[in-house]
């Protein structure tokens, strides 16, 4: 019956916009759990999802040594350019010639936080940090060198 | 006690004894110029804020909180930012229309203040078509809106404006007909005359079923004609940036704004009026002491308080409701709201010569 769907349509219509108000009503009644973050005032406090991509950074433990082969990986991976893998060539103790990386200079300023060259690493030397106050006054400055001056590669890392 | 009447009649007896009659009318004219102006200009604050506020609670954020007490500066501060801004008028635009625009948006909203009774005794102008004149004037509001999108050479303006003009054009009628659902149990078209017929109870409770199904009728048709979420197609900034005022900055956005908030206050003063009995208190039948105390409570609160509690369930739709298709809200109207109407103005009928309303 056609008349018979359309008085339905019609309750069918009030009754879930009603719900839909019952349910924001709700919200505005019980005005007790916010859901955003009061940023600037909770700056301390601040507590971030496992899953979020601010920067690249690279670990190093306390003798400063980090994981890095310098394969340029991360370099190839990245879709615009953002990592450059400066490679030089250690001698090791038994007279072989090693590469290892000299600098990972990172454009903080190019990056998409697009998480490929993590993803890329053999070998896990580099991971997203979660700091994200990145805006400084001149944009040298956002160009990175990732590891510390005088850091090697740990044992053990090929 | 004060109210509002006492205060017009001695203003008026004390401008008739210092100047003569034709200088009385003019300066009394002056001033209820001014009283809605500043009346709009108020609105304008108080209901910015109050939507702010009002989206923010249900949404579960916090809102606006950094100007002035818990943020309710903020509408004030925003309302500098905009009187500062430079007016831009685009090369392309017809820049006679383009300038017109926002200006017959806010004349419309003024002119429909004439008729209402903001409290007992107090009207600007209590003609006795006054039903007619108000449907009659916010029919022109679309005028301004075509405009703005016509003059813009947009394409996002242009298209925001034929919605808008599809949308009013049709929504006109189930608004019409379910204002006129009130008209027939009255059998009057001024509004004080209408007001005065709520004395033993509101239309919405004397008028059984049919009243509410036409109340209802009314505040989706109206939420239409406003040009708000859910049918806030005219504007739809998810998908035509801003619609018809995508061009427009600094001032002229700010009176299209004030506008549409002007705007929303009116279809719910009317509705207040038509529906919920204006500023007649709330009364149970033979509760004597009950009524005494509802009839201490000053008139004007009383239409202020039904005003913004209507206004409240339209930012409560607004803030619910996904925006609709073009095609589902003529859907909405012509298949369901109007043949509703037509047969619920049928049944008003049938109930105004039967007498069955109380």
């Amino acid at each position: 019956m056609f008349l018979v769907d359309y008085i339905k349509d019609v309750f069918g219509a009030i009754k879930s916009l009603a719900t839909g108000m019952k349910r924001t009503g709700y919200y505005f009644t019980h005005h007790k759990e916010i859901i955003t973050q009061q940023y600037p005032d909770n700056r301390d406090t601040l507590n971030l999802p496992e899953r979020f991509k601010g920067e690249v950074v690279m670990p190093h433990d306390e003798h400063n040594e980090h994981r890095c082969t310098g394969c340029t990986a991360c370099e190839l991976a990245c879709p615009n350019g953002t990592i450059k893998v400066i490679t030089k060539f250690d001698i090791t103790p038994d007279g072989k010639k090693k590469k290892a990386i000299d600098k990972l200079v990172y454009h903080l300023e190019l990056c998409t936080m697009c998480n490929l060259c993590v993803e890329a690493c053999p070998s896990d030397a580099i991971k997203m940090a979660q700091t994200f106050e990145h805006s400084v006054f001149d944009r040298s400055q956002l160009t990175k060198v990732l590891n510390k001056p005088g850091s090697k590669i740990m044992e053990g890392v090929e | 006690m004060w109210s509002f009447s006492k205060i017009a009649n001695s203003i008026h007896e004390w401008l008739s004894q210092t100047f003569n009659a034709t200088w009385t009318t003019i300066i009394e004219m002056v001033i209820a110029g001014v009283a809605v102006i500043s009346l709009f200009a108020v609105l304008g604050l108080v209901l910015v804020i109050m939507e702010r506020k009002v989206s923010a609670w249900m949404q579960i954020r916090l809102g606006p909180n950094r100007v002035g007490p818990k943020g309710l500066l903020q509408s004030l501060a925003d309302t500098l930012k905009l009187l500062v801004k430079e007016g831009m008028t685009p090369n392309g635009a017809d820049k006679f229309l383009f300038n017109l625009a926002p200006y017959i948006a806010m004349i419309v909203a003024m002119l429909l203040l004439a008729p209402i009774a903001f409290a007992k005794d107090f009207q600007l102008w209590d003609l006795n078509i006054g039903v007619l004149y108000v449907s009659a004037i916010s029919s022109i509001s679309v005028i301004s809106i075509l405009m703005a999108g016509w003059a813009s050479n947009n394409k996002y303006s242009l298209l925001g404006a034929m919605r808008s003009g599809a949308q009013i054009v049709s929504y006109e009628l189930s608004a019409g007909l379910s204002v006129l659902s009130i008209v027939v149990l009255t059998g009057s078209l001024q509004l004080s005359e209408i007001v005065n017929s709520q004395a033993n109870g509101w239309w919405i409770f004397k008028g059984h079923i049919p009243a509410i199904i036409a109340f209802i009728t009314f505040i989706i048709a109206v939420t239409a004609e406003t040009n708000r979420a859910p049918f806030d197609l005219a504007e739809a900034e998810s998908e035509l940036t801003a619609g018809f005022h995508t061009e427009y900055s600094g001032m002229k956005f700010a009176l299209f704004f004030l506008a549409e908030y002007a705007n929303v206050f009116i279809v719910c003063a009317i509705g207040a009026t038509l529906f919920l009995g204006g500023w007649m208190p709330f009364h149970i039948g033979n509760w004597t002491g009950f009524n005494n105390i509802m009839d201490w409570i000053p008139s004007s609160i009383w239409f202020f308080g039904k005003t913004f509690f209507l206004i409240f369930l339209i930012m409560w739709f607004r803030w619910t409701f996904p925006r609709l298709r073009i095609d589902q809200l003529l859907n909405l109207e012509w298949k369901y709201l109007l043949p509703i109407s037509m047969i619920n103005i049928l049944l008003v009928t049938a109930m105004a010569i039967l007498k069955w309303h109380f």
